[in-house]
């Protein structure tokens, strides 16, 4: 079951991806990297870590993807505009990075390198309590500090949002 | 759960004073002129830190359940970047007030930074190591386009966000992959995850380590990760170039230290090939390239990617006497080099006119003084002795040749032979040539010259008793491994 | 994965509610499609240029704010979720990292980061 409707929505990111990169219209473009990173943040259920889906849907899908429509807007990019401006041989180096990238993906996938931090926390034990409880009581016991010094960070973005982007101060 | 909010004290005195300097500012009338109370906040704030950094412990203090280290080589890069944020505080206030950027956000964003700084040096895992950095790199992105009005601010701004945001994804994939071969953050189990395997022979921690290498060196300014560097620092602010030529360049050399040589130490071969490399490349083009600029911004630009290069030599010879001549010569730029740029803002004119290096023409004549303590900086710079600039030269490429980079320390003299060139090219043409302008008026005011005077006396009491100030190095050095 | 289940009901009752309304009217209704009824104000105003106008930057700052409360936001949720076995200690620390965004939205208030100038 689990199996089937992860080649259903990995399917349905994929072909939206492609669609997301051959569409000229950039306010479209931006709809269909919505439809990818909503089923992203499927995929992220299927593997059980609900709280990644959560700050893919909220964060990426809802937040960020209102900021790239603004941006879109602000821009008003006509959708044959772009392809003239763009730099010669730019898809060459595109392609080598995207072989690259691929290449790591594989090289990880074959090797099973990766452990990651196992030994707390077998499948049993994240089914237990679950992955947001997990990362609630880590985050808020172990990792304190850096979770605090996030407030700071964000109140530094905000003072950088109202300096650069505010007109009259 | 070990939990020590002493551990923080200087950075929640930071965080509380920033915040208070902020609120103080949206709550007062807002006049530009009138501010100077947010800057005597400021200091104040920098100085009780400060103070409370000084109440050290003898031994290593790890609290935050491990993750956040106090030992003497935090508590020195501490008073380093404390150091640095209050002279340019100093330098800062005159310059902002003449430029009409007068905004209390100036010191809130210096002091956010330096909390990202001092979380950068005593994170003892990567994730504070991370947060640290962010914090440190977004009020700089922000103050380097504090010129709102100023189209080159505002490019030098968005070029620095967005190769930065760039450089930053580089050192978040290397840490990704960090931890995915070894399954922790944590610098020390990094270490002996490393050791146990007898050196980095994990691809993927290889490539791990290599992205951490770029995103660092992207910070510390280092070729070929410097194409920013020359536009950013002619674009920000003075007062901002001279705070991210020291400051961010320090606390990312801390963070690179205290990664390398605790997580990676026993893999020392693996990664001192690739940082040689990028030591040479570094003191070579930062030194050539800076010899035929004309603008005083962008030759100290270059100018301070070779520093960087000289640091990465001590870096590659990471013996004792190097990691301590690393932390000394850092000190000795902070004054060297924030002194240079209190003068280059003396002597410029609102709109930043007068930033080319031939305005200083007959400069020894006008203002004996200022040419005085120019030519002190420059020399110091250059590594002339008494100057700390030798001092500190002296220990890395003696450093080097301890661990048997021969080659690499001759190439270093090499390197700063050249910059003789160009340092004295400007004393030269302050003491030499006719006048071709006026400097008046100056931008002068008593806090710009309090930091002079002590950008003199730190460059001049470091080049001639550095005995003092390397011994302190050397003791803050010992936790590091 | 059984959990889901609810979510799954939900999501084909609405898809289910919009395609069967979209198609009863398509069915059912008549349609005599005419100049005055296919324009944008079927109410008599005439339609002045494209609707893709350039957005104002104000919307942006606005927009960038909602990011950051909205990352604030998002820590709230494992919080929650944790909330009873952290106790007191975990109550507490949110206090302060809300009580620092609590500045911040004081900041941006009083600097006018919310007016429409």
């Amino acid at each position: 079951m689990e199996s089937y409707l992860f080649y259903i929505v990995g399917t349905i990111a994929v072909l939206a991806a492609v669609y997301l990169i051959f569409e000229r219209n950039p306010v479209f473009c931006a709809l269909y990297l919505i439809q990818t990173m909503v089923c992203i943040a499927v995929l992220y259920i299927l593997l059980e870590a609900q709280f990644i889906a959560a700050v893919q849907m909220i964060v990426y899908a809802g937040a960020i993807m209102v900021l790239f429509l603004f941006v879109i807007m602000l821009l008003n990019i006509k959708g044959d505009e772009e392809s003239k401006r763009s730099f010669p041989f730019r898809k060459i180096p595109a392609i080598l990075m995207g072989i690259g990238l691929l290449t790591v993906i594989c090289i990880i996938l074959k090797s099973k390198l990766l452990q990651g931090k196992q030994d707390v926390y077998t499948v049993a034990h994240i089914e237990s309590l679950g992955n947001t409880q997990l990362i609630g009581n880590l985050l808020f016991t172990d990792y304190l500090l850096p979770f605090e010094i996030t407030s700071i960070l964000l109140f530094v973005a905000a003072i950088g949002a109202i300096m650069l982007a505010k007109r009259k101060l | 759960m070990t939990f020590n909010i002493l551990s923080i004290l200087p950075i929640l005195v930071l965080a509380g004073f920033g915040m208070l300097v902020l609120v103080v500012d949206v709550m007062s009338a807002r006049k530009l002129g009138e501010k100077n109370l947010l800057a005597y906040l400021s200091l104040a704030g920098i100085v009780i830190a400060a103070i409370v950094s000084r109440n050290s412990t003898a031994t290593t203090l790890f609290s935050f359940n491990e993750t956040f280290t106090i030992d003497n080589y935090a508590l020195f890069f501490n008073i380093l970047f404390l150091l640095s944020t209050g002279l340019v505080i100093l330098i800062s206030h005159s310059y902002i007030k003449r430029e009409d950027i007068n905004h209390g956000e100036y010191y809130a964003l210096l002091m956010f930074s330096t909390i990202g700084m001092m979380l950068m040096a005593s994170g003892a895992d990567l994730l504070n190591i991370f947060i640290g950095l962010e914090v440190m790199s977004i009020s700089i992105y922000i103050l380097t386009g504090f010129k709102r009005s100023k189209l080159i601010s505002n490019e030098a701004s968005l070029k620095y966000f967005l190769l930065g945001a760039f450089a930053t994804g580089f050192l978040l994939y290397g840490i990704s992959l960090v931890y995915g071969t070894t399954g922790t953050i944590d610098l020390r189990q990094i270490a002996s995850f490393v050791a146990g395997k007898g050196g980095v022979k994990d691809p993927l921690l290889l490539m791990g380590m290599g992205l951490i290498i770029v995103g660092l060196g992207f910070k510390v300014a280092s070729v070929p990760f410097h194409a920013w560097v020359p536009d950013v620092y002619e674009g920000a602010p003075t007062a901002v170039t001279a705070f991210m030529s020291v400051g961010p360049k320090a606390a990312a050399f801390a963070a690179f230290m205290r990664i390398f040589l605790t997580a990676f130490g026993s893999s020392h071969y693996e990664w001192q090939k690739a940082i040689w490399i990028l030591a040479v490349l570094t003191m070579t083009v930062g030194n050539v390239v800076a010899i035929s600029q004309t603008n005083i911004k962008r030759m100290l630009a270059y100018s301070s990617i070779a520093h960087a290069g000289y640091l990465l030599v001590a870096l590659v010879a990471a013996n004792n006497m190097g990691v301590s001549g690393t932390l000394f010569y850092l000190l000795a730029y902070i004054f060297m080099n924030i002194g240079a740029f209190a003068i280059v803002i003396v002597l410029s004119q609102k709109g930043d006119v007068g930033m080319n290096i031939d305005d200083y023409a007959g400069l020894g004549f006008k203002h004996p003084m200022l040419a005085i303590a120019m030519t002190l900086f420059m020399f110091s710079m250059a590594g002339i002795p008494p100057m700390a600039g030798f001092v500190g030269k002296f220990y890395i490429f003696s450093a080097a040749i301890k661990s048997g980079y021969v080659g690499l320390a001759i190439i270093g003299v090499i390197n700063s032979v050249i910059s003789v060139y160009y340092y004295l090219r400007i004393t030269v043409i302050m003491y030499m040539k006719e006048p071709v302008r006026d400097f008046h008026p100056l931008t002068i005011s008593p806090l710009i010259v309090v930091a002079i005077a002590i950008a003199v006396v730190g460059t001049l009491h470091l080049g001639i008793f550095p005995s003092k100030v390397m011994e302190i190095a050397q003791r803050s050095i010992l936790t590091l491994r | 994965m059984i959990n889901y289940l609810p979510i799954l009901i939900l999501f084909i009752v609405a898809v289910g509610f919009a395609v069967t309304n979209v198609a009863l009217s398509a069915v059912l209704g008549r349609q005599k499609p005419g100049v005055e009824k296919l324009s944008p104000y079927e109410c008599g105003i005439e339609p002045i240029g494209s609707a893709r106008e350039r957005f104002s930057v104000k919307f942006y700052l606005i927009a960038m704010l909602f990011v950051i409360f909205d990352i604030e936001v998002i820590f709230l949720y494992p919080w929650a979720v944790a909330f009873k076995s952290l106790k007191v200690f975990g109550f507490v620390e949110m206090v302060i990292f809300i009580g620092i965004l609590f500045i911040c939205y004081f900041y941006i208030w009083k600097r006018g980061g919310l007016e429409w100038d």
